[in-house]
This record gives C-alpha cells, structure tokens and sequence, in this order.
C-alpha cells in the first residue's frame, strides 16, 4: 500500500490478493494490513479485467479503478462513489442501494441490473439488457444502449442521450425512460409518453448530475408503461 | 353429480382419456380463454418413495437398539468454501417460501418451528422479513431472478445464500403473484404497484450460463467476506448435468427440486407436465457428486432433495439414496395448520375442501396463512403454528432413525442404496436399486451373489 499524497492511498491488484482489497474497501479488519480511513480516497491499479471489483462497499468513500474492469464492478455498492477509468464488464452497479458509479468508458450487458438506488453514469455506450429489472436507480448513458434495455424495470429513471436497441422496455412497470434517439422499438407495454414541466425537470436535473447539463431536455422523448400488462387478461395472451 | 353404479347400469361409462376432471377443464378453457393457475405440485401419480423399501437387519445385517443407542442426525452444510457453514440438528430443512405467497405469520412460525427442531428456514421470493429473521436460528436468503427486495444488509444477516434457478414444480419459470396478494407491504418490498398480477424473470437479469455463474458466485462470496455457504437450487429436469455444473459454478450446497414439490402459484399445466419426479432425480444428482469426488465429503459438497417428503420414510429413502438432507415445503404448511379440517366449511364456500385447497393464489386461505388479508391471517397464532411444526420435525427424525436404526445405522446418513429395494420396475429404473426379491436393476448387468 502506497501512499500516493497525503489524501490518496493506492492499492495495486496485481500485487494485493482482490479478496484482500475488497475487505479493505468494505472496512473489515485484513491481517497485515492498516485499515482504511473511511474518508481517504483509494486508487486501485491494475484491475487488469478482473471481476467483482470493490463489490459490498457501504462507506462514504471515493475509489478510483484506473483501469478497465470485469463483470460485476462496484456490485451491491452503498454510499461509495467509483470512478471506472476504462470499460466495465457485465452487470456493473449492479443491485446499487445507493452512492454512485461513473464508467469512462464502455459498459457490457446488464448494466445498472436490479438496482434500487444511487447513480450510475456510462459515458460511452451500454451493451443490452441495460437497466433490467432496475427497482429505484437512476442510470444516464452517454452513448446508445443494447436490446432488451429496462426489460421489467420497476422503479427508477434510464436517460439515453444516443439510441436505444430493440424491444425496450419490454414489460416495463413504473421506471421513466429517457430516449434522445431513435428507438429500434419498444417492447411489450412500453409507449412513448408526454413529456411534461416535471419530466423536463427531473431530466435536466438527472443530465446536470451525470455531467451533460448542455442537453435540452427538450429532445429528449420519454417511454414508460401503458400498464395493460398489470393484470392477467385474455386479450393480452400474446403479450404474456 | 351421478352415481358411478347407476350410470354404469345405464350403460354409460367414462373415458379414460377424456374423463370428467379433463372435460371439465376443457369446458372452464372454453368459458374464460386462460389457462388454470393454481398452487401445490403435480397430482399425477408418479413413482415416489412409496414405491421403495428398506431391507431391515435380521442375520446378515446387525441392528441397532432402539431408543438406546444413538443414531445421529446433525449435519454440516456448506464447510467447502465458507467460513461458517450450517450446522443443523436434523437433515430436515424448511424450503424457500416467499413472504407475499405467505402471510407475515406464518413466515415468522416457519423461523420459530425451524429453530425448535434446529434447522433452517429459507426466504422465498420477496426479501427477508424481520419476523421471519428474527424467529429463525439458521435462515437461507434466496437470491432468485426477480430480486424482489435484494438487498446487501439483508444478505450478510443471512447464514446461507441460495441462488435459485428453478423450482421443482416449473423448472424453466419464473415467479407468479396475483394481485389479490400484492398488498402495500408485500409491494413496498418488491417494489411493485400495489394489487398488480405480479409476473417475474425466470432468468437471472445479469448472467447467463454456468460460466457466468460461477462469476456471480464470486461476487456474492466477496460481498459477504466468503463467510456464508452459496446454495444452488434447481428444479429436477436435467439433475446429472445441472448439479455438475453448478459444483463447477463453486456450490457449496446443491438444492434439487423434483416435480412434486410444490409453488404458490402457475399454470396448471405446468405443474403437471415439466419437470421429473424426485425419485428419478436423486441418483442423477448423487451420481454427479461422486464422479466429481464431493458426495460425501467433509469438504465436498452436499446435496438437499426435496420434492413430495411427507414422512420420516421419505426423509430416510431420500438419504439412502445419497442426499445429505431434504427439504420441505407443502408438508411443512400442513403441519402449520394448511387444509385443517376446522376450516372445512369455509374451504367449500370458496369452492374447495379440507384437503383439497390448492389455490393459494387468490389469497383467500381460510387458515390465514397463504394469504395477506389481514382478517385471515389474524387467524393463525405464529406461537402455536411453530410449535405444531417444530412436532411435525420431531417426528420425520424419530421415523427415519426408527429405520436407520433398523439397518444398522448409527447416523442417518449412513443409509445407502443397498438397504434399499423397489416394489416396481420403474422405481427400481429410477432409483436404481433392484426390484424387491431379486437382483435385478433395470438397466444394468444383473450382480451375482
């Protein structure tokens, strides 16, 4: 463990075992090793594609990867704030309670899955699945997003300031989509909606927080449920 | 209706194919263009454990006393990777049933019967509730495709995790809830509209595939310090190639599912016609463990059967034939009070019977507990429902050291196939012990003597 200033400590995963910075980041004790003040910030090095990547986190703290990761970085994160300096993996943020994730580059499928709360940014393109089954989080993509995107989201704001792939929002419930582009289409249940002041608002202030408040929100176009799918009913075989 | 003699008399008799049970289904088909949901598992006859016996001690065998010597029957689940893996006092464990397809009750009298007998209790899809966490000893938190209510707090409270991939009664389907049950809690806690028809993923939303899998298990495990052991749970379709993949996965723990284990609720014919029955799939699923060298191991990795136990038999023959333990569901709501005579003439105004109450669907449980109508399910005292379950437990470990006993065993799972034969041929297929009075197991070169 190297002390990169005063505020910064730097854990270098080609030298430090993952399991033994993990439990660094989520405050256990590690023999052999000084706890991590919750309010000093942490650069891992070398992440080198690994998986499960600073997961379990539930402190204040600010980690930087300074470098591409592998599926599942950041999962289940808490309060933490990471910054992804490369490409993400499958399933980054996934099932976030709360805090943040911003990935540099790209991110795989599934990103943001099941997540109930916090801020996930991609600033280059999400692979599909993105949101799926999202239950309360806000995710802003810089890029387009794959098919299948916010398949059965729940809850939860997905703002795309590209295209989005086909069948989104396939079986949406009560999560807000926010497409700039064009759509390749819309999945069961899912129909475009009236953008009104409110939804003009909360988009202007989701853009501002991910770092793209010169967007007007005007261009974007909002997708959401038509809630026909909410209760069984012979006319909707099909769509079951 | 008619009397069967009369209209025998009559000249008329009933088709095999189309009887009236299957005419009626047609016609209810006809009337309202869906198909039947109900709960419970599959009504078919199949070969069960009632299609084996045990090979008692008499010359060649020497018993063990009865009540005087000691026939253990703890269990240790899950030592191979975790820090702290279950030690349970009976290989009885309760299964996954979610809160939402129960009521709050009867979750917390599963925990509190559960503890009595020293066993574990497991979630279901819907999240962990305080009751059910606070009354059970040892709770497994089912971590399902939904996700409904997943949180990372209540993960590490767990003392088990158990990624589902299916259930015995629909191997290859998701979760269903209708919306007379989504109450504002059980919403709250799914994050769902309250009263909506609640359908779920039946696949996991950020894997895919068994490589996958053992990626996602990794996480889990670094999220929780590698304290906890990680169940996989499938539904008996393909056991032999399932739990193989899933030890490669890195399961401590493999759960099979087999079709008579029942759901809270999907389609009728679903329940009826997917899966394998539990008999068949135990040997493919011991025979998996034993090829890769982890059946029957301290660091190996154990197997829970369930499906269709209903008696310390079924709990006997299930570990004879290699399981480490069994688990329990649609019993274990029998011995909570489900389908009580008591309530009989209320399950007749509903269109059902004492007995016969399988549509725990549409929240109307006369007994208050596959419900959330709060009026009903005051009607199930938690105290007197864990103590009614924590007898029930008692009982199916007394039956099955009663038999081990019998063969010689000093511990439960000392039981083996060869204290085991098959009074039919297709048991015998499947369970791969030969048919009663002979040496013969479909299937094979018979052994000589």
């Amino acid at each position: 463990m190297d002390a990169l200033s005063a505020t910064t400590v730097e854990l270098d995963l080609a030298a430090v075992p993952l399991r033994t910075v993990n439990a660094l980041l989520q405050g256990r004790e590690v023999a052999g090793h000084d706890a991590l003040p919750v309010d000093t910030p942490v650069t891992l090095t070398n992440p080198r594609g690994a998986h499960a990547v600073a997961v379990g986190m539930d402190t204040p703290r600010q980690v930087t990867v300074a470098g591409h990761v592998g599926y599942y970085a950041a999962g289940m994160n808490q309060r933490a704030d990471v910054v992804i300096e490369g490409n993400a993996g499958v399933g980054v943020a996934e099932n976030m309670m709360s805090g943040s994730v911003l990935v540099k580059g790209n991110a795989s499928q599934s990103a943001g899955a099941t997540a109930h709360g916090g801020l996930l940014v991609v600033e280059g393109d999400a692979a599909a699945r993105c949101g799926i089954s999202m239950k309360g989080v806000d995710i802003v993509v810089g890029g387009s997003i794959g098919h299948m995107s916010a398949f059965m989201a729940q809850a939860g704001r997905l703002v795309v300031r590209g295209d989005a792939g086909e069948a989104l929002g396939d079986s949406i419930y009560e999560a807000r989509i926010y497409v700039r582009g064009t759509v390749a289409s819309l999945g069961a249940d899912c129909v475009a909606k009236e953008m009104r002041p409110e939804h003009l608002e909360e988009l202007a202030t989701l853009l501002k927080a991910a770092g793209f408040e010169d967007d007007d929100p005007a261009s974007y176009t909002r997708y959401g449920s038509a809630r026909t799918l909410y209760h069984f009913h012979v006319d909707n075989a099909a769509a079951y | 209706m008619h009397d069967d003699l009369t209209l025998a008399r009559r000249g008329l008799r009933p088709s095999a194919t189309f009887d009236p049970a299957t005419i009626a289904d047609i016609q209810r088909a006809a009337t309202t263009g869906i198909y039947d949901i109900r709960g419970g598992g599959a009504k078919r006859a199949l070969p069960h454990f009632d299609d084996l016996l045990f090979l008692g001690a008499s010359m060649s065998r020497y018993p063990l006393e009865g009540y005087r010597e000691r026939c253990g029957t703890e269990v240790t689940l899950g030592a191979r990777h975790a820090t702290y893996p279950l030690e349970l006092a009976i290989p009885v464990t309760i299964a996954g049933m979610s809160f939402g397809a129960l009521s709050g009750r009867a979750k917390e009298a599963l925990g509190r019967g559960a503890s009595e007998a020293g066993t574990s209790t497991t979630t279901g899809d819907g999240g962990m509730t305080p009751e059910e966490r606070g009354q059970s000893k040892h709770l497994v938190y089912q971590y399902l495709p939904s996700r409904y209510g997943m949180n990372p707090d209540d993960l590490r409270k767990a003392d088990a995790i158990e990624i589902v991939l299916g259930q015995g009664a629909k191997p290859g389907g998701g979760g269903m809830l209708l919306g007379q049950k989504i109450s504002e809690r059980v919403a709250g806690m799914r994050t769902l509209p309250q009263g909506i028809d609640q359908r779920s993923a039946s696949r996991h939303p950020d894997w895919t595939g068994p490589d996958d899998l053992t990626i996602k298990i990794a996480e889990l495990r670094e999220i929780t310090g590698w304290e906890k052991p990680i169940y996989v749970k499938v539904g008996a379709s393909r056991p032999y190639y399932d739990v193989k993949l899933a030890v490669h996965a890195g399961a401590d723990v493999v759960v099979v599912d087999g079709m008579q284990g029942g759901t809270a609720a999907t389609q009728d014919v679903f329940i009826e016609n997917v899966g394998i029955p539990t008999l068949a799939a135990i040997p493919q699923a011991v025979q998996a463990l034993q090829e890769l060298g982890v059946h029957r191991k301290a660091d190996g990795v154990q197997l829970i059967v369930s499906g269709g136990i209903r008696t310390g038999a079924d709990v006997a023959k299930a570990l004879a034939l290699g399981a480490d333990a069994v688990a329990i569901g649609t019993a274990a709501l029998v011995a909570l009070g489900d389908n009580d005579p008591r309530w009989d003439a209320e399950y007749q105004a509903i269109g059902s019977a004492a007995g016969y109450y399988d549509d725990y669907q549409d929240g109307r449980d006369p007994a208050g507990i596959s419900t959330q109508d709060d009026e009903l399910a005051q009607r199930f005292d938690p105290v007197e429902g864990g103590r009614r379950l924590a007898n029930y437990l008692r009982v199916l470990t007394m039956e099955a050291q009663t038999i081990a006993r019998a063969c010689g065993k000093v511990h439960v799972t000392h039981l083996e196939p060869e204290d085991l034969v098959a009074l039919t041929v297709e048991a015998a297929a499947m369970a791969r012990v030969p048919v009663a009075g002979t040496d013969w197991i479909p299937g094979r070169p018979g052994p000589s003597f």
